[in-house]
């Protein structure tokens, strides 16, 4: 717990070399620099990881960031069972892909390569100072950190201008949720005085039920920007701009789970604000299978992905808003594992493919690149929920609770896992089957990664095969749930308030067997009909809405972005003017009155000395009138 | 008598400026150089000794001198610094230094007289930030607009002329106002104990009825929030920002506009209690109303001086907004803004000048990809585009943040309105950043990225706004003695 403050101190530092450096390093040394320092915080994290186990848990400060007498913020890291795991996640899915960069940036200029690992480690950075902090004020540096890490990375190619807009968007968005954040922390100052994490959550009673609720929901508009969920996903698909690497770094291994992180340190808070917990739950539903609506139609390798983490960050919420707490970290974990091994996995594809990412233009890469093709198809696999792979425990844990909180939640969830098998395995079956669809250049220049670039993928195959055994679930094996063991301190103020009800070993088995059931039938059936006839053409009537993502886009364009401009516009052109005027009509009446006022400048000594006596019979007025 | 020092070495060395120019023009620019460096070399001992705050039990003047100045009016020469003013001075010369280190190469003529009146500028404002004697505050208050008022007419850019008028006519407006204020309460104190005397002690006991105090207090409000300056009094800014020289700019953001918030702080506030209090919610309104509005200013701008120069307008309505609210954190984060802004706004608008001299354009329609030509530029802007949006582990942060939460206490819905400012900041920022250094490479000229001095003068800057940002307590420490 003493080495705790060495896992966020290695990736500032590569930062900073990597920066400030950049001219003068070559691109193995950045490499080395970049992705060393990564895995020594994993080897860090490690350490603490065990030694949270061993029951060393605690608050470690190091020293007073703000300090005005009755109110401090301390600078303190929390060392816990929730923190420990993230660091874990974050570090060890980090360091893959920072492995993974080096191979896959190499083209880029020597000090633009060295600027993208700089960018690469303090994203890293970020994201463990939020996860460390042991105060809101300290989650919030990081918070806002991974959003101008992602801000820097979508718009690492700068030169083009829909990428930096793409990164401008990114970070707007992102800042409206962190509006949320801020006013939460306001408002929780005001209730209890401080923002540490032991404060608060050991003063729930300073909060009424009203405050709870709102403190819950601020917080909550704040995970929305972060999480990417309704209204605020926009921005998550938009961030394909960056390189590869770095949409897996975003999706799998930081940001977005900050949300998800968030609500589950405060879990306290929302446990004792059931009406939040509903819109958490309706919200994160509702994005589950939108989103997952729009990844049916989506011909972009990499947007079907983003649209697939949308999706799966909403069945998080869902699990948060149910009070599925272990089983959103869990999902959190698992996610991270096969969302990593996809995202890298089309990179690897892209690459092969020299830059291409419509998968209409793809077709039968497995005979070409056999490790991406193997990976891909466990990822796949993972993420659709096939019974033995992790996605399918995680995401069996978070319907199970849905169907025990309402049985109408369980099968909207259950449709929008339906949507993900099918997308999923039309993107496979379109990418990696049937015949090869590109140019012929493309077809000579088909090959298999390196193996900077396989072996990540092979090690994040293996975890997105085998992360699911830490969760398996009580009617499969009872007792054998550790994730649900090892985060019971962290959640455990929250079961005793929260109503527990158990469903029957019969019930689960039920509802596992028709969710595997129905899956592998549509999983089938994607498989068949996008191996033999993939759907190149344009879109027609319901397709078109869902081809252009439910014109969500153009929606907020109207309704925000624009009226935004004209008001900008109307402040510069019609209010400044006016004001202006104003000004320039006051100066032109003095001038006016000045010459009026020349006149009395007569020239006539009489008139002179009227007004002197004028002025000092006023004197001895005043001088009269402040005497009393 | 340090303090009296302190203006001495400015005023003698801008006279020795502009007499020793007309034999060794090059010299003035060294010895406006030592003269500055004396003064904040005298600063920092200062700070070394109270920096910590002040004993207990010793007051809380940390340094205090009077002497007889004009006996008959009651006028003496009193001058004293607290937390406050300390904070202030330091930030004065730090920028002061930056303001004669950034004129080194773009000022060819009449560097003399330019010299002279930059360091006439300086000493009238380091002259604000220590009078305690109301008469010699304006006297100081006319020092400081006079000299920036020639170096506006001067050394401007093209439509200098106009916004030099438009600077003087505003200020001297509001500073007449301010005048007809002093002497109704150099009156009415006096008419009340007898003894007719400008000192601030004394003046602090006058009791005024509501009324009086109102329309006496407006008079100095009138003239400091023009300064500050509040919408809709800052039309004058955006002009006399743009057209200044870059020092100009540099001292017109960082310094000038402090100036506005110190009366407040110092003036307005204990001498007029009551009636402060009284206005607090429409003054918070106003600062809301200015966050908002320059923000919305700043993201219409095509020129890149006169975007900066709104962003300072939402900066300083966060001032406004933090002083009325009459909360000690929401106090803290006021200092913390008017250091903070010095610097960052200070930073952008020295880049916006080694911009124009590079480029011979302030128009940003016509910049664009600087970053592939002048990386290490396009980082330091970076870092000030950051800054400027209030991004956390940057100086900005903690003042707007503590600002807010101090006008949280007092006013929920206001400070849900003033945050969206950090939205709005956000807009404007990312766009100045993306219009100048991102996107393809636009003029087909070869650019040089930053020289050493320009390296010198932002490194300093990013520096202080990262430290500001991780150790906020250095400048807190010394305000939490004003107490």
């Amino acid at each position: 717990m003493n080495l705790i403050y060495l896992v966020p101190l290695f990736p500032l530092v590569g930062f900073l070399l990597n920066g400030l450096c950049r001219n003068y390093l070559n691109k193995s040394l950045v490499g080395i620099i970049g992705s060393g320092s990564i895995l020594a915080s994993f080897i860090v994290s490690l350490i603490v990881f065990f030694d949270v186990k061993a029951g060393h848990t605690g608050v470690v400060s190091y020293f007073e960031f703000i300090n005005l007498g009755k109110f401090a913020i301390p600078f303190a890291f929390q060392v816990d069972q929730l923190s420990s795991l993230f660091l874990l996640i974050i570090t060890g899915v980090g360091f893959l892909i920072h492995v993974y960069s080096t191979s896959y940036m190499h083209e880029e200029e020597n000090q633009h390569f060295a600027r993208y690992f700089a960018y690469l480690n303090l994203f890293v950075f970020s994201m463990l100072l939020l996860v460390l902090g042991a105060n809101y004020v300290i989650m919030f540096i990081g918070w806002e950190g991974v959003g101008l890490c992602s801000y820097l990375l979508i718009g690492y190619w700068f030169k083009s201008i829909p990428y930096t807009n793409a990164a401008n968007k990114a970070f707007i968005m992102n800042r409206i949720g962190d509006l949320g954040f801020l006013i939460a922390i306001f408002w929780i100052i005001s209730k209890v005085g401080s923002v540490n994490y032991a404060d608060v959550f050991a003063h729930t009673n300073a909060f009424s039920k009203s405050d709870l609720v709102i403190v819950t929901l601020l917080l909550f508009v704040g995970a929305t920007g972060k999480s990417a969920q309704i209204p605020l996903y926009t921005w998550l698909p938009d961030a394909m701009a960056g390189p590869t690497p770095v949409s897996a770094l975003i999706h799998a291994a930081t940001m977005v789970t900050a949300g998800i992180y968030m609500i589950a340190r405060s879990n306290i808070l929302y446990t004792l604000a059931p009406a939040t917990m509903h819109v958490v739950a309706i919200i994160g539903l509702a994005t589950a299978v939108f989103a997952a609506t729009i990844a049916l139609k989506q011909n972009d390798i990499k947007k079907v992905l983003a649209y697939s983490t949308v999706s799966q960050l909403g069945y998080m919420f869902l699990a948060l808003g149910v009070g599925a707490y272990t089983g959103a970290v869990f999902h959190v974990m698992t996610h991270a594992f096969f969302k990593a091994l996809l995202f890298l996995g089309s990179g690897s594809v892209i690459h092969a493919m020299g830059g291409e990412q419509d998968i209409r233009k793809m077709g039968g890469l497995g005979k070409y690149m056999p490790a991406t093709h193997i990976t891909f198809l466990i990822g796949c696999l993972a993420i659709a929920g096939i019974p033995g792979f992790s996605g399918f425990f995680s995401k069996d844990e978070i319907l199970a609770h849905a169907y025990m909180s309402n049985p109408v939640l369980y099968y909207i969830g259950l449709f929008g896992a339906l949507l993900t098998a099918f997308y999923m395995f039309r993107l496979y079956a379109t990418t990696f089957k049937g015949a090869f669809r590109g140019t012929h250049d493309q077809e000579h220049h088909l090959h298999e990664s390196p193996a900077a670039i396989t072996i990540p993928l092979i090690i994040l195959a293996v975890l997105a095969f085998a992360g699911g055994y830490v969760g398996i679930p009580e009617f499969i094996q009872p007792d054998a749930h550790s994730l649900n063991k090892f985060l019971a301190p962290i959640f455990a103020e929250s079961m005793k308030v929260m109503p527990q009800h158990e469903l029957s070993h019969s019930t689960e088995w039920g509802l596992t067997g028709i969710s595997t059931l129905l899956i592998v039938i549509v999983v089938v059936a994607a498989w068949a009909k996008f191996a033999k006839k993939p759907d190149v053409e344009e879109p027609q009537g319901f397709g078109k809405v869902l081809a252009n993502k439910w014109y969500i886009d153009e929606l907020y364009d109207a309704i925000i972005v624009k009226p935004v401009y004209g008001l900008g516009r109307f402040c510069n052109n019609v209010l400044e003017k006016l004001v202006d005027w104003i000004v320039n009509g006051v100066g032109r009446s003095v001038q006016y009155g000045s010459r009026q006022l020349r006149l009395l400048q007569s020239g006539q000594v009489g008139s002179y000395v009227l007004f002197m006596i004028i002025g000092i019979v006023l004197f001895f007025v005043m001088q009269f009138f402040f005497k009393k | 008598m340090i303090l009296v020092w302190l203006i001495i070495v400015l005023l003698s060395g801008g006279m020795l400026c502009w007499i020793t120019a007309r034999w060794r023009p090059m010299a003035a620019k060294w010895i406006a150089l030592c003269a500055v460096l004396a003064d904040l070399a005298i600063l920092l001992n200062i700070w070394l000794q109270y920096g910590k705050g002040v004993q207990a039990g010793t007051g809380t003047w940390m340094i205090q001198y009077q002497t007889a100045w004009i006996p008959s009016f009651g006028i003496s020469f009193h001058v004293a610094i607290d937390g406050l003013s300390l904070i202030l001075l330091l930030l004065t010369f730090f920028l002061g230094t930056l303001a004669v280190l950034c004129s080194w190469k773009e000022i060819k003529s009449r560097a003399g007289f330019y010299y002279f009146n930059l360091l006439w500028t300086l000493a009238g404002i380091s002259g604000v930030f220590v009078a305690l004697d109301l008469f010699l505050f304006y006297f100081f208050w006319e020092v400081m607009l006079v000299p920036m008022y020639l170096l506006i007419l001067i050394w401007g850019d093209k439509n200098r002329r106009y916004a030099a008028y438009k600077f003087f006519i505003f200020t001297q407006a509001g500073g007449l106002l301010m005048l007809l204020s002093i002497l109704s309460l150099y009156f009415i104190h006096g008419a009340q104990s007898g003894s007719y005397s400008y000192d601030y002690f004394s003046l602090l006991n006058t009791q005024l009825e509501p009324a009086a105090a109102k329309w006496i207090m407006m008079g100095f409000m009138i003239a400091f929030v023009i300064k500050l300056p509040m919408v809709p009094f800052h039309s004058w800014l955006p002009d006399a920002h743009s057209e200044a020289p870059t020092a100009g700019s540099l001292i017109l953001a960082g310094l000038l506009l402090k100036t506005g918030a110190y009366g407040i702080i110092r003036f307005v506030l204990p001498l007029f209690h009551q009636a402060a209090v009284d206005i607090a919610w429409w003054a918070m309104l106003f600062g809301v109303i200015g966050i908002i509005y320059g923000a919305l200013m700043a993201f219409a701008q095509t020129d890149i001086k006169r975007l900066i120069a709104y962003t300072s307008v939402s900066h300083m309505g966060f001032v406004l907004t933090g002083i009325f609210a009459f909360r000690e954190i929401a106090m803290q984060g006021v200092v913390m803004q008017i250091v903070t802004h010095g610097i960052s706004t200070g930073a952008l608008f020295v880049l916006a000048g080694m911009i124009k001299e590079r480029l011979h354009t302030r128009d940003i329609s016509q910049m664009g990809g600087l970053w592939t030509s002048m990386p290490a530029m396009g980082g330091v802007a970076m870092l000030f585009t950051m800054a400027s949006l209030g991004l956390p582990v940057l100086g900005n942060f903690i003042a707007e943040f503590l600002i807010l939460m101090g006008t949280f206490q007092a006013n929920v819905l206001l400070t849900v309105l003033a945050s969206t400012g950090l939205v709005f900041s956000a807009l404007y920022s990312l766009r100045m950043m993306q219009k100048v250094f991102l996107g393809p490479v636009t003029s087909g000229e070869k650019l040089t990225d930053i020289t050493a001095r320009e390296m010198i003068i932002l490194a300093t800057l990013s520096i202080a706004i990262i430290l500001l940002g991780l150790y906020p307590q250095t400048v807190m420490d010394v305000v939490l003695s004003k107490k």
